[in-house]
């Protein structure tokens, strides 16, 4: 393919992956490149609003969805490495504006445009094997933006299917929330903590060595609890394994 | 019924510091929701049906006046009386007289939640009449003086030991050394207990699934059987129904009957599906001599054309409360008022005030696990978030949620400042974690870092490091 004719995909990174964790930037860029994109990062991006729209604050929303949408619409396609921020841009944008309006037909056309990470390799660039290998038995939790708005549950299983020596132990519950719901976990802690603790249980029964999972805020919750008990489990975003970056230290882990 | 939804949060830490509610909460999972999976799996056109029910119940709510007033006629044409309600207080008054003109002394009830939301039991028993709960959980929740705690499963926070223990202290008349083990032995004590109070009942109060308007008919489903003896044996049957729970046709009620019993129980039907038209006709072997149904609005017509509309195609089936998590953390006492889980985050607010019940659209992550099993396809997520934009508008929103927010919102607003700050943000962070990889304890992230560690930021920022690398080339 000439570079040219390459889509050109806008990264839309997170402010989680930002801060916390650019190694899962940084393998997501490995991956669309692999998968034949040119990315790029618009240096000007921070949040895509969801603590202002899952506290009802419709004005704010509105305003950070319009920076948004002006810096990412130029772009063939937007990709983000989390269901939750891209389930915002995807199914939540275009609500925020009354239908005729022409920021609608622009939050329209961004929604169609954009994906989270795994699903857009699989559904969009037909990715079937990333070349990777991780020798390990792992376990995947299905984040809720991802699952139930996005539908996405086949492509993460089938692409790490395809990864050398892995192992995947299905936990039960795998569906159900890990309790992080952004704000939730700081709003109501007690409740926040019984969910994760369920599923620290369930990804633990699970007998994996490794938690995978495709947004960051799920996974720093199950790690700071698994890691609060002790856990030995390995935590990590599903970018890191498919893109074969496993040799850094994975959430809340060091090399020393 | 007095609100405690205010108190949300604390209600809610007491329910998951109780290990009684804990050890009752945890069947609900495997109970519920696994038998609701497989009902539906087993039914291939359910998805279908899910549509149908929606759209019925739409229909119905653009045309709510007509489809009562029909209803109205056929109820009076059965031979049958209307009553309508605009408030909780109007309905126990109408009840009430409706009693008192029967000289009634007891009255038997069927399972009905809106009695609940409307207070009847308790003007019952000020005008001096009992009533007597016959479906077995509520029966067990009125002899401890409590509310439900499950739209369909009542006694849902209690373990069968909780419930030998109230047997055993109420029904004192029986033997001190009788074996109640067995939730088959408890089933059969009840069952005996109630048999004479069906007897003795003047008049029986049912709720009502469903209201025919084509034909003026009354739907209820149960499983034990006791709605039909409440409605049959006494004198007088008061069916008590809030006005969106009208269907067009029989066909349209047939359609959410499949719904409701899967949706709710996992089971292909309820064992007792009973549809009531008037009273007793010449050469009936039995029901009552008069038929009275009282339609409660109760703030109802005011959720109709709002966003709230959609709300009101519920069939309190349950399935979005054993689905939800938040529910099977803290049961159902804990939201505070007559309805819990998701659907009563949405429908509380609408009935007793944002102000009152601000606390239940907020507790939730969105996980969307209601929606997707709701048979009526109510978007609650969407309608908690509505609820919250409302908090949001009269400044209900806790302080501390508002201000953070504010904070957050200046700096997204400001990439070159958000930048510099997440950078040192990330640096502050990682130099606290040190070795460990993650911290315990972090000023301002205490509702974190109580109950678990914040695994650390790597160091730099995305934005940094990408920077320096197309500097770089």
């Amino acid at each position: 393919m000439s570079e040219k004719r390459k889509p050109r995909v806008g990264l839309f990174v997170t402010c989680l992956v930002d801060t916390f964790r650019p190694s899962v930037g940084l393998a997501t860029v490995k991956l669309l490149e692999l998968a034949g994109c040119k990315v790029e990062v618009p240096e000007k991006q921070t949040c895509c609003a969801q603590p202002a729209f899952n506290s009802g604050d419709s004005k704010s929303t509105r305003k950070i969805a319009t920076n948004v949408i002006k810096m990412f619409e130029q772009y063939d396609y937007v990709v983000v490495p989390s269901g939750s921020c891209a389930a915002m841009i995807k199914i939540h944008y275009p609500e925020l504006f009354t239908e005729g309006s022409g920021f609608r037909t622009r939050a329209d056309e961004l929604a169609d445009k954009t994906y989270e990470l795994v699903s857009f390799l699989s559904d969009v660039m037909k990715l079937k094997d990333t070349g990777a290998q991780f020798g390990r038995k792992v376990t995947y939790h299905d984040s809720c933006s991802g699952l139930r708005e996005l539908k996405i549950h086949k492509q993460p299983r089938a692409l790490l299917s395809k990864v050398d020596g892995l192992h995947l132990e299905e936990m039960a519950d795998a569906d159900v929330c890990c309790g992080f719901g952004g704000t939730f976990c700081v709003k109501y802690p007690d409740i926040s903590n019984d969910m994760v603790t369920k599923k620290a249980a369930n990804v633990t029964n699970s007998g994996a060595e490794v938690l995978l999972a495709g947004d960051l805020g799920c996974l720093l919750n199950i790690a700071g609890k698994l890691q609060r008990e002790g856990s030995e489990i390995e935590i990590r975003h599903i970018a890191e394994v498919l893109a074969g970056e496993t040799h850094i230290p994975a959430i809340g882990e060091t090399d020393q | 019924m007095e609100s405690t939804s205010r108190k949300f949060s604390s209600n809610a830490r007491e329910a998951l510091g109780d290990s009684q509610l804990q050890r009752a909460l945890s069947n609900v999972p495997s109970g519920f929701v696994n038998k609701r999976a497989k009902a539906a799996a087993a039914l291939p056109e359910f998805e279908d049906l899910r549509d149908k029910g929606r759209d019925i119940k739409n229909h119905v709510l653009e045309h709510l006046d007509l489809y009562l007033e029909a209803y109205e006629r056929r109820v009076i044409e059965a031979g049958g009386h209307v009553h309508w309600a605009a408030s909780a207080a109007d309905a126990q008054r109408i009840i009430t007289e409706i009693c008192q003109a029967h000289g009634a002394k007891t009255v038997t009830k069927g399972k009905s939640m809106i009695s609940e939301e409307a207070g009847i039991n308790a003007a019952l028993e000020r005008a001096g009449i009992t009533p007597i709960e016959t479906d077995l959980g509520e029966y067990i929740v009125q002899m401890r003086g409590e509310t439900p705690s499950h739209l369909i499963a009542p006694a849902v926070h209690l373990n069968k030991d909780q419930i030998e223990a109230d047997f055993r202290r109420v029904h004192d008349h029986l033997p001190k050394d009788r074996v109640l083990e067995e939730p088959a032995s408890l089933v059969r004590e009840a069952r005996e207990v109630l048999r004479s109070k069906y007897l003795a009942a003047d008049i029986g109060i049912t709720g009502a699934n469903f209201l025919i308007a084509e034909t003026g008919t009354s739907v209820i489903v149960t499983n034990e059987g006791n709605g039909d003896l409440t409605q049959n044996l006494p004198k007088v049957h008061i069916a008590l129904a809030s006005i969106e729970k009208i269907v067009p046709t029989l066909e349209d009620a047939s359609t959410l009957i499949r719904l409701l019993a899967r949706s709710a129980t996992g089971q292909e039907i309820s064992t007792y599906t009973t549809f009531s038209t008037g009273p007793r006709r010449l050469g009936d072997l039995d029901g009552p001599n008069e038929y009275h149904v009282v339609l409660l609005d109760n703030g109802r017509s005011d959720m109709i054309g709002t966003e709230f509309q959609d709300m009101l195609r519920c069939i309190r089936c349950g399935a979005c409360l054993n689905h939800c998590p938040v529910y099977q953390a803290v049961g159902g006492h804990a939201y505070g008022w007559v309805y819990s889980g998701p659907m009563g985050s949405v429908l509380t607010p609408s009935l007793i005030g944002v102000d009152e019940a601000g606390h239940l659209p907020n507790a939730s992550t969105f996980c969307g696990r209601c929606e997707e099993v709701c048979p009526m396809r109510i978007p609650l997520p969407k309608m908690m978030r509505h609820w919250r934009e409302r908090e949001f508008e009269k400044h209900l929103t806790a302080k501390s949620i508002r201000s953070g927010l504010k904070v957050w919102n200046w700096f997204v607003a400001r990439p070159e400042l958000y930048h510099r700050v997440s950078g040192l943000a990330a640096k502050f962070i990682k130099a606290r974690a040190g070795k460990r990889g993650r911290v315990s304890n972090l000023p301002f992230a205490g509702g974190w870092t109580k109950h678990r560690d914040l695994p650390s930021p790597q160091g730099k920022t995305f934005q940094a490091i990408w920077k320096e690398r197309q500097k770089n080339g």
